[in-house]
């Protein structure tokens, strides 16, 4: 499902006239219309795709009109490309701001996977500005926010040209009543670990295994245990899948089994029922059961057919070699689990995550494994993937370690002191290569590794490590949580420099004394770059404790294939 | 002519009043200067010595520009061709309609602005009258040339040159003419003795007013009222006729005993008013004639000139502004001679009340007996809007005022609306200013474009004050005009730029709806470039700095700018400029600086997947040893890859090492593969891992077994039963499940569905785990013996 089927579907479109819709790639639309419309974002390569369109039909005498619309706005420089092929003149251009999509009750999602590249990785700023545009629209819908807090450079940014953004309009939203206490910015970079962790809540699984895309997922035959795939949409309105979503897998098959015991329960009161009674039963109650049944037995096919993929002993071996990563023991064992895994082309995706998930939070590989490791990966899969390593190098998640250690807390240093905006702009692409993840150490300090004593009780979690079987807290959640705890960095200094900086924590107290006590336990969580499923369910699990209410705004929901997909350089 | 010496006029006709006593101490007479006075209280023009016909080059002529009170705004010696007519536009700028049909417009301070021509027929035939009028399109020119055709401009601002038909037969120039507005079309009516010619686009017609008087005349003056709605015509026997401009009514007639061709004939009427008048000037004599039969007839005791205005005629004298127009209503009503309406009942009431009288409350009640006091407030309060004397203002508001007290819900606006209008009229019309607006024309001209022409005289101070008195918004009124002023600041060339820069900077400061990037580019117009940038440092949107930094010819500054911004749409549009404007090499240093930039330009110019080989030489060069060595490989393989292809007839060419090589085992190419893994040094335990998956898709279970026994396996044996496991033969798996080390045993069997030999080997391990899962594995049914032999095992190891 794609942002625009949420919004407007095939046969909404249909009643507007539209004939045919077709996806922007490399090849042209065979298509008998006199006019096209093309939905698109400002990217110069669809431009150049577009004036071919045109430029064809115009070489083969055909006259058609055609409109592009941009999302979420017009750049110049589209204009000029359409004008250096010239058909700028046989097109007319309108704008679509389209900034923000409620996936669900707490999940509002701007549907920008490529934020994550365009912004991590190409240094490319030009989506600050709709992130920016999408607070102030926030912003004047829910009032303003009472404190804000953030890390990360993307997220200072964002933040600033918002309140930019905010003082030239002179604020629509200054009147109303402030809905949201306080709000969270976090950078994808300041926490990459979680994100390339296998997920083990349900929610985080059915996405890891099926892909759920704008909120809706596709269970294919093996789930529907019939032959054609159905399109189930994953929210709050499911009553089903609500209850499990945020579950350890582990726990969930459990559930569904006294779930359907439950309503066989209620299917079975009809025996004693007189007529009136099942008058009754028949009007109100069946149709409700019926859904929910039909429910259940998807949710139970999709859990088989997780089962199926992930019981295997590769998976648990997986896990038990992420989970040695993040404690940091048997990193030799680690090192050669992933070297099989290449060897034997288990996935180029995984392969790559797990290589990254060593590098990271071993702050870098030895000489030694960085080469071994990269010479097996392009044996395995291809030349082509020196890029995507030069990619990975450049964001910072596959690195060599450095010859002495004692350069990263000299680097750290540094680029302390030059926080001054010009001159961190220079920085910019150097400090991505020299940045260090210091995992273990910011692991430590924040405490992400529980001590166990005992079996980890999934079904009656204690904290937030139960997203990952209560072997890792995430670092994002954490970071949260410690902020909000403290209102505001002190005492985080530490941590701060290890994770390189770029914090904020902003107070307006006019907002905050006019927000009702309500509001001020609404939390907006902010991802530029992607969130997780497992994150999602770690806060909303916070909130449950701390009595407060997370509502998350990312630019689009993301896992770890996701993160690796976008470094992937792979010829498709 | 004011109020106290004229005595009341029965209805219907006008009394005029100064508006000023004119300061412009001319020594000239009036009708010896060429005059042009704006509507709505505009400026004058004068240019005088205009008609020298003796060339002494001491007397060029002198054009200046005065305020309606007669201050002196500008003037400058004229040097430019001969003049024939002076006007007005809309908005406040001077035409000047020289002989040779171009056309000069200077603003008010007599600073040029710009010209353009009439064209080419009027260049040659030049122009012998000229007229300026205002349309529903803007500010029109009319000229009638040399060779009698009439060429017409409809708006000065978008130019379009209109030759009009000729008028068949016409040898002398027409006696009078004026151009009409009628639905839309511009058309001039002009007077031949005794006919009456219509010019539309197309054609020429005679036309005859309805209800003429058959002995009429022959025409000698024609006017067109402001609005375009009526239209009046004199002819040499003193007959006025007047009607609708469209021709097709008669509204009123007049006869004159004057018979001499008058100086200036105007119409006089208010909107909306059924009093029609018509104002016809002779050189001492000034008749007001409007449908009584007899005029009113005024002295002139020195030249003057008439401006017609929407609700009346100002009279320009040498020493007197006056105007004249027809009572308002509410003020008939008030201030006619022992008038009972409520409104005059109310003023007088209020009089006694503040004698102190108890009369005070007779008149009251009598208006309150009629039930009228509402009426008589709106009377006090609508007449107060027509008084010019501030005094017989405050009179008539504190009459509503007082009649208010006794009202229970009269709406308080009208009052507090029409105070504050006061206000606004008296502050403009004092003397200093000089724009004698009339309440009809102030609401007819609206607060916007009264604000537009303050800040055309640059009367910044009393603008900025006028918004915040009228509470208009920030962006509408005072950022606006702060704006002006500080266009108009930079102007002034003899302050440095840090000076101005600073004084801007300091009035504005962060008010919203400032636009300094404006201001900068009128300081860049003046050619100062470095004031620009300085002003640019206050803008605080991007978007607005980077585009005229580039036009200033400052591209790394716009670059850093727009990089500063974040926002990627500027970072592209400057980096395209600087690709244009630089040299490749300067381009290229240009962006080494600016890692942001440079990622940009390479995004959109080369495209990332499609250069990976370029991608593989720039390793080398970067003596990134690693990737050079893996370039190597792939050149190696690149050229296998080729050999295999022809060899074999089938695709190899992209593949990796692996797929290459597992291809090769797919096929049976066994020593193929073998030549590659040595020649690569493909780990071993890749091999062993890729070659028994490819032979175990390819169901060589022979050579698998060859294979196993050739040399001690790397990966151990599990992989070998597994992957036979996998492939569904448990024949084959079971071969390798002894080999498989003790500690993977007990797996390696269960797997191969031997649960009694697994049963064995954990009970020889002596573990419990494994014992566990072997029985997790048994089944009730066929497996009893096996999972009793291991309860008694674990039983056992459980005692000890």
């Amino acid at each position: 499902m794609s942002p625009l089927d949420r919004i407007a579907n095939v046969s909404i479109l249909k009643q507007h006239e539209v004939d045919k819709l077709y996806k922007v790639e490399t090849r042209p639309a065979p298509s008998a219309s006199d006019q096209f419309c093309f939905l698109v974002r400002p990217r110069i390569r669809t431009m150049r795709y577009i004036a071919d369109i045109v430029n064809a039909d115009k070489m083969s005498g055909r006259s058609r009109k055609y409109k592009i619309i941009f999302s979420p706005q017009k750049f110049y420089a589209c204009e000029m490309v359409l004008e250096e092929e010239g058909v700028f003149g046989d097109v007319t251009c309108d704008e679509w701001s389209f900034y923000l999509l409620p996936l669900d009750e707490d999940i509002i999602s701007m549907e920008l996977p490529e934020f994550f590249r365009d912004y991590f990785l190409e240094g490319d700023h030009r989506w600050i500005n709709s992130v920016a545009r999408a607070l102030q629209l926030l912003n004047s819908l829910y009032g303003p926010f009472g404190r804000a807090y953030g890390i990360g450079r993307c997220a200072k940014m964002s933040y600033e040209l918002w309140r930019d953004l905010e003082e030239e309009s002179e604020g629509d939203g200054q009147g109303r009543k402030p809905e949201i206490g306080s709000i969270f910015l976090m950078d994808r970079d300041t926490d990459y670990v979680t994100a390339l962790c296998s997920q083990v809540v349900y929610e985080g699984l059915v996405d890891d295994t099926f892909r759920i895309k704008c909120g809706s997922v596709d269970f294919g035959p093996d789930v529907t245990s019939s032959d054609k795939s159905i399109k189930v949409l994953l929210n709050a309105q499911d009553k089903v899948f609500s209850q499990i979503r945020n579950e350890h897998f582990s726990s969930v098959f459990g559930f569904l089994s006294q779930k359907s015991r439950n309503l066989q329960a209620q299917y079975d009161r009809r025996r004693g029922m007189d007529i009136k009674q099942m008058k009754n039963f028949v009007s109100q109650e069946l149709k409700g059961l019926k859904q929910e049944h039909r429910l259940l037995s998807l949710h139970i096919g999709a859990c088989e057919s997780i089962m199926k993929k992930k019981t295997k002993q590769d998976f648990q071996e997986m896990i038990k070699a992420e989970h040695s990563l993040l404690e940091g023991f048997d990193i030799r064992e680690s090192t050669s689990f992933i070297e099989e895994h290449i060897d034997r082309q288990v996935s180029p995706i995984e392969s790559l995550r797990l290589m990254c998930l060593l590098s990271i939070t071993e702050n870098g590989l030895v000489p030694k494994d960085y080469r071994s490791l990269k010479t097996q990966y392009l044996q395995s899969y291809g030349p082509e993937h020196l890029l995507t390593f030069h990619n990975l190098k450049r964001i910072g998640l596959l690195t060599e370690q450095a010859a002495g250690e004692t350069l990263t807390a000299v680097e750290s240093r540094v680029s302390k002191l030059v926080t001054d905006r010009a001159a961190g702009k220079i920085t910019d692409a150097f400090n991505s290569l020299a940045r260090k993840s210091n995992f273990r150490a910011i692991s430590k300090k924040l405490g992400l590794i529980p001590r166990l004593d005992g079996e980890y009780d999934l079904k009656m979690p204690r904290d937030m490590a139960y997203v990952f079987s209560g072997a890792y807290v995430p670092l994002s959640c954490k970071i949260i949580e410690q902020v909000l705890e403290r209102r505001g960095w002190q005492g985080l200094e530490e941590v701060l420099r290890l994770l390189n900086g770029h914090e904020f924590s902003v107070s307006d107290s006019t907002a905050e004394d006019g927000a009702a006590a309500e509001a001020q336990r609404v939390v907006l969580a902010v991802f530029l770059g992607g969130c997780t499923f497992s994150e999602i369910a770690a806060l909303r699990f916070l909130g449950k404790e701390r009595g407060c209410k997370f509502i998350f705004l990312t630019t689009a929901i993301t896992n770890s294939a996701r993160v690796m997909e976008a470094m992937s350089e792979a010829r498709a | 002519m004011s109020r106290e010496a004229q005595p009341w006029h029965p209805p219907g006709v006008g009394a005029g009043f100064e508006l000023y006593t004119m300061g412009w101490n001319l020594k000239e007479d009036l009708r010896d200067c060429m005059v042009a006075a704006a509507p709505y209280g505009g400026p004058i023009a004068l240019l005088k010595n205009h008609a020298r016909k003796e060339k002494s080059p001491g007397a060029r002529p002198l054009l200046e520009i005065y305020s309606a009170s007669g201050l002196l705004l500008a003037s400058i010696p004229w040097k430019s061709g001969q003049l024939v007519q002076l006007g007005w536009t809309a908005s406040e700028d001077l035409l000047c309609i020289q002989e040779d049909g171009t056309v000069l417009i200077y603003n008010l301070f007599c600073e040029f602005k710009r010209h353009f021509s009439m064209g080419n027929e009027v260049l040659q035939n030049h122009v012998l009258e000229a007229k300026v009028f205002h349309s529903e399109f803007g500010t029109g020119v009319a000229i009638l040339t040399g060779s009698h055709r009439f060429s017409l401009a409809t708006n000065i601002e978008d130019l379009k040159l209109r030759r009009m038909p000729e008028v068949p037969g016409l040898q002398k120039p027409p006696s009078c003419w004026a151009v009409l507005s009628q639905d839309r079309v511009t058309i001039v009516l002009l007077a031949v003795g005794q006919d009456l010619y219509l010019l539309d686009n197309t054609s020429c017609s005679v036309v005859t007013p309805p209800g003429l008087s058959p002995s009429a005349g022959a025409y000698v003056q024609m006017a067109v009222s402001f609005t375009h709605r009526c239209l009046a015509l004199l002819t040499d026997t003193g007959y006025i006729w007047m009607g609708l401009a469209s021709l097709k009514e008669k509204l009123c007639e007049f006869h004159c005993s004057i018979r001499s061709p008058p100086k200036q004939m105007v119409w006089c009427m208010r909107p909306r008013s059924r009093q029609r008048a018509v104002v016809v000037a002779w050189d001492r004599q000034l008749l007001v004639a409007g449908s009584s039969s007899e005029g009113i007839q005024f002295v002139l005791d020195e030249d003057s000139y008439l401006v017609p205005e929407l609700d009346g005629v100002r009279i320009l004298s040498r020493s007197s502004h006056e105007f004249l127009q027809e009572i308002p209503e509410a003020s008939q009503e008030i201030f006619k001679i022992a008038s009972m309406a409520p409104g005059a009942l109310l003023l007088e009431a209020q009089k006694e009340y503040e004698k102190e009288s108890q009369k005070a409350d007779e008149y009251l009640r009598e208006i309150k007996e009629q039930k009228l006091l509402p009426e008589a407030v709106s009377q006090c309060i609508e007449a107060a809007g027509h008084e010019h004397e501030p005094d017989t203002q405050k009179a008539l508001l504190r009459a509503a005022s007082f009649g208010k007290c006794f009202l229970d819900k009269f709406p308080p606006e009208s009052f507090v609306r029409m105070c504050q209008d006061l206000r606004v009229l008296n502050a403009i019309r004092d003397y200093q200013i000089g724009i004698p607006l009339t309440f009809t024309q102030y609401k007819r001209l609206t607060i916007e474009v009264l604000l537009d022409r303050l800040v055309l005289r640059r009367l910044y101070p009393l603008a900025i004050r006028m918004c915040e008195y009228l509470r208009l918004s920030e962006i509408q009124g005072v950022s606006r005009i702060l704006a002006h002023w500080a266009c108009y600041k930079v102007q002034q060339k003899d302050k440095s730029d840090e000076e101005v820069a600073q004084a801007i900077n300091h009035k504005l400061g962060d008010t919203p709806g400032i636009s300094y990037s404006e201001i900068a580019a009128r300081a860049y117009d003046c050619g100062r470039t470095e004031l620009a940038i300085k002003l640019l440092e206050y803008e605080p949107r991007s978007g607005e700095q980077v585009p005229l930094l580039l036009k200033m010819k400052r591209s790394k500054l716009a670059l850093s700018k727009a990089i500063e911004s974040g926002d990627t749409d500027l970072v592209y549009t400057v980096v395209l400029h600087l690709k244009n404007e630089l040299n490749r090499g300067t381009f290229f240093m240009t962006l080494q600086n600016q890692p942001v930039a440079l990622s940009l330009y390479r995004q959109r110019i080369e495209g990332r997947v499609g250069a990976l080989q370029n991608a593989l030489d720039e390793f080398y060069k970067a003596k990134n040893e690693f990737a050079a060595k893996a370039t190597e490989e792939q050149i190696k393989l690149l050229r296998l890859q080729r050999h295999l292809q022809e060899d074999f007839d089938k695709p190899y060419l992209d593949l990796s090492l692996h797929d290459t090589v597992s291809n090769l085992i797919l096929d049976g190419h066994h020593k193929r593969a073998e030549q590659l893994y040595r020649e690569f040094k493909i780990p071993d335990k890749r091999y062993w891992w890729l070659k028994i998956s490819a032979l175990a898709n390819r169901g060589d279970w022979e050579e698998m077994e060859k294979f196993s026994k050739s040399k001690k396996s790397p990966i151990g044996y599990l992989p070998f039963v597994e992957i036979a496991v996998k492939h569904h033969n448990r024949y084959e798996a079971k071969k390798y499940a002894p080999r498989v080390p003790p500690e993977q045993r007990v797996r390696a069997f269960v797997l191969v569905g031997d649960l009694d030999q697994a049963a064995d080997a954990a009970i020889e391990h002596k573990n419990e785990t494994e014992m566990n899962f072997v029985l997790s594995k048994c089944s009730a049914s066929t497996d009893a013996a096996v999972a009793e032999k291991l309860n008694r095992a674990r039983a056992q190891l459980l005692k000890k």
